[in-house]
């Protein structure tokens, strides 16, 4: 390839001045184009701000894609496996969509902005199957990452910065609310979401406002130990709440060539965002099969002994004395505030029912020497991080 | 009409008719609803000008499967049967095919053309059995799939032999034009064999698997036309008349306006005229595209389903002309016997290829290649005494037209393919005293045919058996729960055949597995 080839720069997103003006360690990557931190000066120290004060993460990255139109609530009620008859506008969903052979193409949030009025938010890019699921609806399903900036401000004091910046009523906001603000002129949406499985917030703008909202948002916490984190600290703060994320925890079925590679809602412990009420929804037919049939996968969280993170580990059962491997881990690290040593893994069925002894062999480099152990590791079946707080609607005052 | 069908048919057309038949056979409780105001669909005999009647689609019978006429006891009285084919040479010097042999060749082409339809019709005799069986599936097999595909094997391996089974192998993706390359010198047989691979698609000679659209056509009866007493409307008058005999109730002028979907399933039809009925079986005889898209909804099926059944390829290229005549018109080198006889205008190989060429672009053909036939001279009652019909397919005229479908492009078109004819027929445009042409449109509107196409899809090897129309609905039932397809979009495809009907009515009954 040529100097003259290699014409699409690296983009940047509307907060970048400000991250770029911040940064300390010079560790950025890419986000689908975006020229993304992985921290800004300390990932730790970041990651502490998310559980103990607030941080700030820039999503403007995340795909976004408006739905509207007559059929819109009949199309994105077709598209994922929960029903959306039950969100109402003001509400936003944790959703999963499938394709016809009920294998997750995606996990993300779909917000209703108004009255049949739709914002679906997801990591990867899916606009062929989003408009492949727009025949014979009266829909529009438009692309809109680049007209919105998000911020997320997670963290327990989180709600306080944001009655610090005026934002009046925000108290009454519950977990998966919405709400829209005058900011400057501009619509600022304000939703009761994130990434961190703690009190948290997403703001939503237009671009051209993105650096005035950084700058009052800093302004209003500058009391509050507010921080910018990177990716890093928000990626430790998911695996804590037992968040999977795509091309980690799995992979979107489009994506996947092998057989048995995808992975269907079940084989990711998502049983509650299939709604088999529902008479139609893509990959329904499939997941009825399923549940007859049983699933190849499941998705587990380990408690695992010591303290050496599990990343990229087989993991083994015990089989007639013998340990035999039946999956392996996808995320792992050392819990700071549960003080455990995490994971989630994918095991074969049977394997990893909640209480079950797993074994994770891990392999652990000090001083360029390599050392290998094999750790119990305990199943467990809540997220190993789940504060009250998360949910507490008025949150605590700080 | 509150009482509850074992099973509602949309469409009169002739595989509607005979999966009606074949249910209420079986003891059923059947309601066929029609919108137009006669039964046929596309096998029908209508006027187009006072004294003069026509079979207005469809108009000659290849592949009726006896199968069909056996088990529905009914039986077609012909005016012809088994009629010779006419290619006609500018100088006169026409070819004349029938029953396997040619004349008006060297002896090289003759002997070759005897080996060329041997070969094929033990191809289609093969297939043929296969035609009148619900295709297997390819994923997620079961017993009966299994058992249809390793039959399947068995047969194309031991029942052609080695030898044979590696020609059927090497032709069935195959172009037309290739293969008559490869046999025969007489641009005017090759013209022929290939006009009859193309008639009624959207394929030139050179477009793949034109080889499996010719042997569509030899399957039933090795490609020999016939024709009924009373044109093919007399057909599907005796497939209703078995229906009702067996029972079925067949209303016309009842056009249904969706089917009706609860809970995920199939409950009845909602009509035009505001009146239901009710079923968990509704059975459409209406294209694929239509009805999962129009008469259902997307939203009742999945979005890798619907993807599929939205590229389902349906464009017609084949207008129907009918012209009434005061008299036979005088064509070069025939005698008059021979206006009972199946007349084609090809030309050579590369003129029907030529003839596809604007079409592919949105025109009309210049110079369109055709099938004519002059169905009064054998059955005197479609016509007024000593005057004629001359009824024909004629190629290629494509359903999106550039610049749009209007009177004037019709009248356009109509006078390209008169003048067409004349160069063949000099007197013929003075002995017209009416004319109809239909478009692809026009038969769009006439039949409910998606595109004016008369398989209801393309006959491609991409939407061929276990594909047809689209992977999901290939064994009759589609995923919605009692909706099932019957009609030309389903395995085996178009032609006045029976088979997609017969198989349905065999699904809906569970007596697949007992083959």
């Amino acid at each position: 390839m040529t100097a003259q080839q290699i014409s699409q720069k690296p983009l940047t997103t509307p907060f970048y001045p400000r991250l770029a003006e911040l940064d300390r360690l010079n560790n950025w990557h890419s986000w689908k184009g975006y020229t993304t931190p992985d921290a800004i000066h300390d990932a730790e120290l970041e990651y502490f701000a998310v559980r103990n004060s607030a941080g700030v993460f820039d999503l403007s990255p995340m795909t976004k894609y408006r739905i509207t139109g007559p059929d819109a609530l009949d199309y994105v009620d077709r598209l994922v496996t929960r029903d959306m008859r039950k969100i109402k506008p003001g509400r936003v969903a944790y959703a999963i969509w499938c394709n016809d052979q009920g294998q997750v193409i995606d996990d993300g949030t779909i917000f209703h902005l108004r009255e049949g009025e739709y914002r679906l938010c997801s990591q990867e890019r899916h606009l062929p199957w989003l408009k492949a699921a727009t025949i014979g609806f009266d829909v529009s399903v438009v692309e809109e990452t680049t007209e919105i900036a998000g911020l997320a401000l997670q963290g327990p004091v989180s709600f306080s910065i944001l009655r610090e910046l005026g934002l009046e009523g925000i108290e009454n906001l519950t977990p998966f609310g919405l709400t829209h603000f005058d900011f400057q002129g501009s619509e600022l949406m304000v939703s009761r979401t994130g990434f961190t499985g703690d009190l948290g917030y997403e703001l939503w703008i237009e671009p051209g406002k993105a650096l005035a909202l950084w700058d009052a948002l800093f302004e209003a916490g500058k009391h509050y130990r507010m921080t910018p984190i990177g990716t890093h600290a928000l990626d430790m703060a998911r695996i804590e709440a037992g968040y999977i994320a795509a091309l980690t925890d799995f992979l979107p079925s489009e994506l996947t060539v092998r057989g048995g590679r995808s992975r269907s809602p079940f084989e990711l412990g998502l049983d509650w965002l299939v709604d088999f009420r529902k008479p139609n929804f893509n990959g329904r037919a499939a997941l009825v099969e399923e549940k007859r049939k049983g699933s190849r996968w499941r998705l587990v969280k380990l408690d695992i002994e010591g303290n050496k993170p599990a990343n990229n580990s087989y993991i083994y059962a015990k089989k007639g004395g013998k340990n035999v491997q039946v999956g392996f881990v996808t995320s792992a690290m050392w819990s700071p505030v549960c003080k455990q040593n995490i994971a989630l893994g994918t095991v074969n069925m049977p394997y990893g029912e909640a209480g079950d002894t797993l074994y994770v062999e891990i392999y652990y480099q000090r001083e360029m020497m390599w050392t290998r152990v094999m750790a119990e590791a305990t199943v467990v079946d809540k997220p190993f991080w789940d504060p009250a707080r998360r949910r507490a609607t008025p949150p605590a005052d700080f | 009409m509150s009482e509850r069908y074992d099973a509602i048919i949309i469409g009169a057309g002739h595989n509607g008719l005979v999966c009606a038949g074949l249910l209420a056979k079986a003891g059923k409780r059947v309601l066929v609803l029609e919108e137009n105001d006669q039964v046929g669909g596309a096998s029908v005999t209508r006027s187009f000008a006072d004294g003069y009647s026509v079979s207005s689609c469809a108009h000659l019978l290849y592949q009726l499967q006896p199968v069909v006429c056996k088990e529905l006891g009914i039986d077609i009285d012909f005016a012809a049967t088994d009629m010779e084919t006419i290619a006609l040479s500018q100088d006169g010097n026409h070819l004349r095919l029938a029953a396997g042999k040619v004349t008006g060749v060297s002896e090289t082409d003759a002997r070759e053309y005897g080996e060329f339809i041997q070969r094929t019709s033990r191809f289609a005799d093969m297939l043929q059995k296969y035609y009148n069986r619900t295709p297997p599936r390819l994923a997620n097999f079961s017993r009966s799939d299994l058992i249809t595909l390793g039959k399947l094997g068995f047969d194309l391996r031991f029942g052609l032999g080695k030898e044979a089974m590696g020609e059927f192998m090497r032709l069935i993706g195959m172009n037309i034009y290739d293969e008559m390359q490869e046999c025969f010198e007489s641009p005017l047989l090759k013209g022929a064999i290939s006009l009859d691979a193309v008639l009624g698609t959207h394929l030139g000679p050179r477009s793949p698997n034109t080889y499996l659209t010719f042997l569509h056509r030899m399957i039933g009866n090795h490609g020999n036309a016939s024709q009924p007493v009373g044109g093919m409307g007399a057909v599907t008058a005796a497939l209703a008349n078995a229906a009702t005999g067996n029972g079925a109730e067949i209303r016309t002028g009842a056009r249904v306006k969706q089917v009706v979907v609860e809970n995920g399933r199939v409950t009845g039809v909602e009509l035009d005229s505001g009146e239901t009925a009710d079923s968990w079986t509704v059975v459409s005889n209406a294209d694929p595209y239509t009805t999962i898209m129009q008469l259902v909804h997307a939203k009742h099926f999945e979005t890798g389903f619907i993807r599929r059944v939205s590229n389902i390829r349906a464009k017609g290229n084949a207008a129907k002309l009918h012209l009434a005549l005061d008299g036979l018109p005088d064509f070069k080198g025939l005698d008059k016997k021979d206006f009972g006889e199946r007349i084609l205008i090809a030309g050579g190989i590369d003129d029907v290829e030529r003839a596809f060429n604007p079409a592919k672009y949105g025109q009309c053909s210049t110079s369109p290649v055709m099938e004519i036939s002059f169905p009064s001279f054998r059955d005197p009652s479609l016509a007024p005494t000593g005057k004629h019909v001359l009824s024909a397919i004629v190629q290629y005229v494509p359903y999106e037209l550039r610049d749009g479908w209007n009177d004037a492009a019709r009248e356009a078109f109509l006078k390209t393919t008169i003048d067409t004819i004349a160069k063949y027929a000099p007197d013929l445009p003075g002995r017209i005293t009416a004319s109809e042409l239909l478009t692809p449109v026009d038969i769009e509107r006439e039949y409910h045919m998606r595109g004016g196409h008369w398989h209801h899809a393309e006959l491609t090897l991409d939407q061929f058996m276990f594909t047809r129309p689209a992977a999901g609905a290939a064994q009759y039932a589609t995923p919605l729960e009692g909706l099932y397809l019957c009609g030309a979009g389903s395995h085996p495809g178009g032609g006045v055949m029976g088979s997609a009907g017969r198989n349905a009515a065999r699904v809906i009954l569970g007596q697949e597995k007992q083959v």
